[in-house]
């Protein structure tokens, strides 16, 4: 059993919270797998969660838009304040906030059918576009996912026929598309090879513009690459948040400084 | 280590593990090339025997004339074709929308909700009940109530054997839809019902296809449920509230009368019979294979 933790240093940041989560426990029917985390997202900044495997770093990040909703027996006590609201209390009405918190997943899933209706498909869910409006929204999407020029001459094709690194930015087209406030991403590059995993970083540098972004990495390269913050979690705790620079260069923590270094992990 | 021939792996011809698993492994291919051969041997018996004798009963006249009377020379099956593609249609027409709608229900809420732990249950003991039973309960509850066989007592005998066939084989096919492309689509905000439609449900549209078709060819060829339900027509009729003819009912009653005519129109129409179920079951992996991504 590791050491109760003291809190995490607190960081001033002049920059506005998008979430923030206060004393969150969660729980997989009986095991707990995170314990009193407490932790602000930023807005337009990218929040990375770092730490070895089953570290809670994923459980985290599935609390954001509820998605551990679907699975009984998985339960979440604590606060998430996103926007004034608290998304834990029960009265959420959970698919309003996954319209307004996007996910992209590990490996790509994109819908059976075609490239067009796969960015189509969440924005018909809450907007009643015209056929020219949704064309605009499909292109400004996929643009948005820097993958307008590969795909522009295969929009009926399926959505299948895409290479793997192609399938991964058509589901970020998609999670943009419905013009989400809150980017959760989970491990988007580890199924991807250097060149599509280079493209996405640069999508995620890109994005931060319009964006709220939290992403979960086992590459702590990529977390120094592209955050703004770092949280580092071990055993489904939270050892240091602060910003990258500081949590790279200089972490507060022995553990964190271990993780980092490779000296663990 | 040396590569002398002391070191067992170095000449696995002289390893005695390796050769004790060659053995077996020969044993093994020679049993399994055995059961093969008899299988088909004995299907390609069956299949030889019903071309040839079947061929002799093909002519035009099988699907211009209605079955014969006894005594009388020639006639055809065409009564029966029609009776069957009726009553095979309509069940399929049934069939189909339950079937699919309760596998999507077992799929959705099965894991959890008692009503459709029981619902499989009930479907896996409705795959193998024997199918005269099924005939039997149609009878008792429908036949014997109106008083008179119909093509509709036939048609609900035929859907009661294909709608767990669909549902079976529905609920299969979307277990098999990974978690990771369902929490996608709630990830965008989708209700349960549009993620079950318009993804679930899509991802294995071939599978599903498959399911019904191969549970029309089950139907296609069912003798016993109809004999009970839509007995059978000596005339051209299309009315489904009357006996109507129907092929294996034909070819049970033929096959066996003394007539030499009516025992070629059974051959004839066995012939149909498989090879209709043949078309089916390569209908349906030929769709399965085509639209199955990956």
């Amino acid at each position: 059993m590791p050491l109760p933790m003291p809190s995490p240093i607190p960081t001033t940041s002049p920059r506005a919270k998008t979430i923030e989560i206060t004393g969150l426990n969660f729980f997989y029917g009986k095991t707990q797998s995170l314990t009193n985390v407490n932790l602000d997202i930023h807005e337009k900044q990218v929040t990375a969660f770092i730490g070895p495997s089953g570290c809670g770093k994923s459980t985290l990040l599935r609390t954001l838009n509820r998605m551990y909703d679907l699975y009984p027996g998985q339960r979440a006590e604590g606060s998430i304040m996103y926007r004034g609201q608290n998304i834990l209390a029960p009265g959420q009405d959970v698919n309003m906030l996954r319209a307004k918190v996007g996910m992209v997943f590990q490996k790509p899933t994109p819908f059976p059918m075609s490239v067009y209706d796969n960015i189509a498909f969440g924005v018909r869910l809450y907007e009643n576009l015209s056929k020219g409006e949704m064309d605009e929204r499909v292109e400004w999407a996929l643009k948005k996912a820097a993958l307008w020029g590969e795909v522009k001459d295969k929009l009926s094709k399926s959505g299948l026929s895409l290479s793997g690194g192609q399938q991964q930015r058509l589901c970020i087209a998609r999670g943009v598309a419905v013009k989400p406030d809150v980017l959760l991403l989970d491990e988007p590059t580890s199924a991807l090879d250097p060149i599509s995993t280079a493209k996405v970083e640069e999508l995620i540098s890109e994005l931060k513009q319009d964006y709220t972004i939290t992403i979960v990495t086992h590459n702590m390269q990529q977390a120094a690459r592209c955050s703004d913050y770092t949280a580092y979690m071990y055993l489904g705790e939270l050892v240091e948040f602060g910003e990258t620079d500081q949590i790279f260069m200089n972490p507060a923590r022995k553990e964190t400084q271990d993780y980092i270094t490779g000296r663990f992990g | 280590m040396s590569a002398d021939a002391s070191n067992p792996t170095s000449n696995p011809a002289r390893n005695p593990v390796y050769r004790k698993r060659l053995r077996s492994h020969r044993i093994g291919i020679a049993l399994s090339v055995l059961a093969m051969s008899i299988g088909l041997a004995v299907l390609t018996w069956i299949l030889w025997t019903l071309l040839s004798k079947g061929f002799g009963g093909l002519s035009a006249a099988i699907f211009t004339q209605d079955t014969p009377a006894p005594g009388s020379d020639g006639g055809g099956l065409r009564n029966a074709i029609v009776g069957s593609l009726m009553m095979v249609g309509l069940s399929a027409l049934i069939s189909t929308p339950i079937g699919i709608l309760a596998g999507v229900y077992l799929a959705e809420y099965g894991e959890r909700n008692k009503f459709a732990q029981v619902t499989r249950f009930v479907t896996d003991i409705m795959l193998s009940a024997p199918s005269i039973v099924i005939g039997l309960f149609v009878y008792a509850l429908y036949v014997a109530q109106v008083k008179h066989f119909s093509g509709w007592a036939g048609t609900i005998a035929l859907s009661l054997i294909a709608v767990p066939v669909v549902v079976r084989t529905t609920d299969n096919m979307l277990h098999l839809v990974p978690t990771n492309l369902l929490e996608a689509a709630f990830a965008l905000g989708a209700p349960r019902w549009k993620v079950a439609t318009m993804v679930r449900l899509r991802a294995v549209k071939a599978g599903v296809i498959t399911g019904v078709l191969l549970a029309l060819a089950r139907i296609a060829g069912e003798t016993a449920p109809l004999l009970f339900t839509a007995l059978n027509n000596q005339f051209f009729s299309a009315n489904m509230n009357a006996p109507l003819a129907n092929l294996p009912v034909v070819i049970y009653g033929f096959a066996m009368s003394p007539y030499d005519n009516w025992r070629d129109l059974a051959w004839g129409g066995a012939l149909i019979v498989t090879f209709s179920v043949l078309l089916l079951n390569i209908l349906s992996r030929t769709v399965f294979t085509q639209k199955t991504p990956n």
